[in-house]
Parts: structure tokens; sequence; C-alpha cells
């Protein structure tokens, strides 16, 4: 056997083992050299080719473009820095409204349901355009008619649907056997709640949660088309400018930059979780 | 009238008549074992002492009030009548001193300050100070459950019940909580333990119920039931597990 020059800590299973993955690892990047040469022969063979390559990736426009689009982005961080706390907060007090199981709260009950089920069935575009252009539209005395104060507001609304039904599952989760350890022990419903079902609950949706504020960062740029100039805006005033698409390229770049890491994070946590059970 | 006293207890889940006319008197100091087959009621029986299921009908006296009072606030009921879980039922997110400090906290506002001592002096005797300040996943079974029965002794029940707390145990394992219970019982424990660990409640109870179908069948005391059964289904059932 060849490898048996490995040494004798080499079982033959390890051995076996080995080679399989030698061959899996050949294969893989056999195959994927194969798929990108055929993209970059290929792809320029098209015969809209040139005219796509100077106005997407037009490294003139990009170099001047980039620096201006990161400032913008500044702008999407901080709508998203005051949103993400009202809404994790906000849906916790949904989901909190929709478990509870005292009679005379049951109009909180209601209210709850009533709204993860409308704003989970709106377009968030929708919502941004009802909210930002209708509330202003009272004739609010500046600084209440900023289109950033109810494009955030509609932002807010919207997440917190999504962060209430995410904690709602969570609570969900949580075995009935934990309830019943504590109400045993005479806890009240409140602080069964608080005490044993929340943070447990709470712990198993992080990655979950993680994933909407990924989406959350992203769905900032729509408040775009109600005014604030963030990163997608200002890529739109600099394609008018210079006749050119390549500022939505970098937008895109510097939206991956943050997004793909966060979603890598979130989906280890997901797998690390699962491998705790 | 007994310390506890159930008289023509009821409890159906939909079609599912669980327990169908119980009476049982339990003396203060002494310890029941109720016996019988997986699904014969027992686990529900106590869940119904404890109030975590509510009767259909009967009554439960506990020192002549009746707990089973529909509308009558639970709490007050469960801070004296303790219960012990077969999967122990720990929180996981807090450490042993943490699960056994929660109740008196928030229950009785009582402070660590206060607590500190007595729930040492609760770990020290069942052989677990060394191990108040870890998570119930770094514990072993049989640590847990002492940890789940050290939780309900911290809120000093008059009743301590106990729903088959060893048979998730691996066998080497069951005697170190059976030995819990062999003090509380030196200590004057009113205890209630549905279990099937026969050769124990030979041992140590008072009384011994069997319980067939939602009903007891057969009640008496160790030597009776286990040498001298009356009944047809108890020799059966005894035949079974003996």
């Amino acid at each position: 056997m060849t490898d048996s020059s490995n040494g004798p800590a080499l079982t033959r299973r390890a051995a076996y083992e080995a080679r399989l993955r030698r061959r899996s690892a050949l294969i893989a990047a056999g195959s994927s050299a194969v798929i990108v040469l055929a993209i970059v022969i290929l792809v320029p063979l098209a015969p809209g080719w040139t005219a796509v390559k100077k106005s997407f990736f037009n490294a003139e426009v990009f170099a001047r473009t980039f620096p201006g689009l990161l400032q913008a982005f500044l702008m999407d961080i901080a709508i998203f820095a005051w949103c993400a706390p009202l809404i994790a907060i906000m849906g916790l007090a949904i989901a909190l409204c929709r478990d509870v199981r005292n009679p005379v709260l049951f109009p909180l009950r209601a209210f709850g349901a009533l709204y993860t089920d409308i704003f989970r069935g709106l377009p968030v575009i929708l919502v941004i355009y009802l909210i930002g252009f209708g509330i202003p539209g009272l004739g609010l005395p500046r600084p209440w008619n900023s289109p950033y104060i109810w494009g955030s507001l509609a932002l807010i609304v919207v997440y917190a649907a999504y962060v209430a039904e995410v904690i709602r599952s969570g609570i969900d989760s949580i075995h009935q056997s934990q309830r019943a350890a504590a109400q045993s022990l005479g806890l009240s419903e409140a602080d069964t709640m608080r005490y044993v079902v929340l943070p447990q609950a709470l712990r198993n949706v992080v990655p979950a949660n993680m994933n909407l504020f990924i989406a959350l960062q992203k769905d900032v740029a729509l408040l775009s088309f109600i005014g604030p100039v963030e990163i997608f805006r200002q890529a739109g005033v600099y394609k008018s400018l210079m006749a050119n698409f390549t500022p939505y390229v970098g937008a895109a770049l510097i939206f991956l930059a943050i997004t793909i890491p966060a979603t890598r994070y979130a989906d280890y946590l997901m797998s690390r979780q699962r491998g705790r059970r | 009238m007994s310390f506890l006293s159930i008289r023509g207890v009821r409890k159906r889940f939909g079609d599912n008549a669980v327990i169908r006319g119980i009476d049982l008197d339990v003396g203060k100091g002494e310890l029941v074992c109720l016996i019988g087959a997986s699904g014969s009621g027992k686990s529900t029986l106590l869940r119904c002492i404890n109030l975590l299921e509510p009767i259909d009908d009967g009554e439960i006296f506990l020192d002549g009030v009746d707990i089973a009072e529909p509308g009558l606030d639970p709490r007050p009921v469960r801070q004296r009548v303790g219960m012990v879980f077969q999967s122990y039922n720990l929180f996981p997110h807090m450490t042993a001193v943490q699960n056994v400090m929660l109740a008196p906290r928030r229950v009785k506002s009582m402070t660590p300050a206060q607590l500190a001592e007595p729930v040492r002096a609760l770990f020290r005797r069942f052989g677990l100070e060394d191990h108040m300040d870890k998570y119930p996943d770094a514990l072993s079974g049989g640590q847990q459950q002492r940890v789940a029965i050290i939780r309900a002794l911290a809120m000093e029940p008059e009743i301590l019940l106990l729903d088959e707390i060893t048979s998730a145990l691996d066998p080497e394992l069951v005697g170190e909580v059976l030995d819990v219970l062999r003090k509380l019982r030196g200590d004057g424990m009113t205890m209630i333990l549905a279990t099937h660990e026969m050769a124990f409640a030979r041992e140590v109870a008072d009384k011994v119920c069997f319980l067939n179908q939602g009903q007891i069948l057969e009640s008496g005391t160790p030597e009776a039931i286990f040498t001298a059964p009356t009944h047809d289904r108890t020799r059966a059932f005894l035949k079974r597990v003996l």
C-alpha cells in the first residue's frame, strides 16, 4: 500500500478515507476551474460585452465614486443602528402580547395577532410609502415631517412583526415540563416567563433573529424611495451624473462586505446550536 | 382527617379517563408509594395534587382545606406541596444553586444573603457542595435529580410528591437518589412516591397503593401488598416486575 510510508499510526480505514478526501478535493478543484474558465472565456464573447463592461465595470468611475458610496453607507448603518434596538424591544413586547393567558388581557393578545398578521402580510416598500408619505402629509412641522423618522418607523413596525414571530416560536420551543417545574415551585406566570422560559427562548432564536437583522440591513436601502440619501440613492445620483452603472456595482460590493460575513456567522451559530441538541 | 385526604378524584383527558375515582389518605410524616403499570394514573394523580392538572371531580384536602376548589389560586398551595419530576426539569440556563434559589427569592422574597447558608447546608447534606456552581449539563443524572430534590426542599414544602424520580437514571445512579429519600424519611418528611423501585417501596413505605386503570385497586402495608396481594391484577403486576 502506498500509505504505509505514513507510519504505523495510520489505520487501514484512515488511509482509505485520506485517499477518498484527496480524490474529492481534486475533482472539486477541477470542476470549479472548468466553470470559471468557461465564464471568463464565454461571457466576453457575448455581443454586448464591451458595452456592459464599460457601463458596469468601469474602473475609473469605480475609483471616483467608491469613497462617496462608503460615505453614504454610513447613513445606512446609522439608520440600522437606531432601528435595530427598537425592533428588538418592540418584537419582544409583541411576542409577549401574543402569549398572555389572562382573559382580561385578551385585547392585547388580539392586538399582537392582528399586528403580526398585518405587517408580515405587506410588502416592506408599501409600508414605507404609506407611513413615509402618509404621516408627513398630515402637515407636521419640522423636524417631525422628516422621512428619516417615518421611514425608520416603517422599517421598525415591519421587522418587529417578524422578530415577534421568531421570538414566539422560541417561546413555543421551550418544553412544557420547564413551565411545570417553575409552576410547581409556586412561581407566577410572569416570573415563569421572565426567569425560566424567556432566557432559554431568546438564546435559541439568536441565529434566526440575526438573519432577520441581515435582511434589515439590506432593506434600509428601500428608504431611498422616500428621500434619505443613503448608499442606493447616492449610487443613483452618481449614475445620473456619469451616465454609468458602475456605482451600483460598488454599492453591491459594499453591501456584500457586510452581509456575507454576517450570514456566515449566523449559519455558524445555527449549526453550533443544532450540534448542541 | 389525615394531613392529605383525597376523595373521589376524577380526571379525564378528552375521551381518556385517567383517574377514575381515587380516595387516598396520607398522614403527616408518612411515605406512600404508588405502584402500577405505566399509564395507570400515578403521575397524573401527583400532578393533580400539585394542581398542575385541574381535577374534574372530587376533593383534595390539605390540612383540612379543599385545595382543588375550582378558582382557587394554586400558587400558595404549590409552595406547600413540592414536586420532583422524572426528567429532573432543572432550568438548563441556571447553575445548580441558581436553580435552587430562584423560587425562594421570587416567591418568598428572600435575599441571596438570607438563602446562602441554608441552601449551602442542603447541598452539603446531599453531597453536592462541590457542584453548586455547575450547570445542569455538567452534572450526572443522579446529581441533577438530587439538585431537583434540593430545589423542591428549599421552598420548605409540607409534603413532597416524587414522580418516578429514578426512572430516567442509569441503574448505578439510582442508589444515590434513593439515599436522599431515606434521609428525608428520617426527617419525617411527608412523601408520595410514584415508583417502579419495588424493593425500595417495600423497604421504606408506610403504605403501598397499587393503581390500575385510574383506580386504587389495593392498598396496605408493604408486607401485605408484596407478600399477600388479594387481587389477581396486583398479583399479575407484581409477578411481572419482581
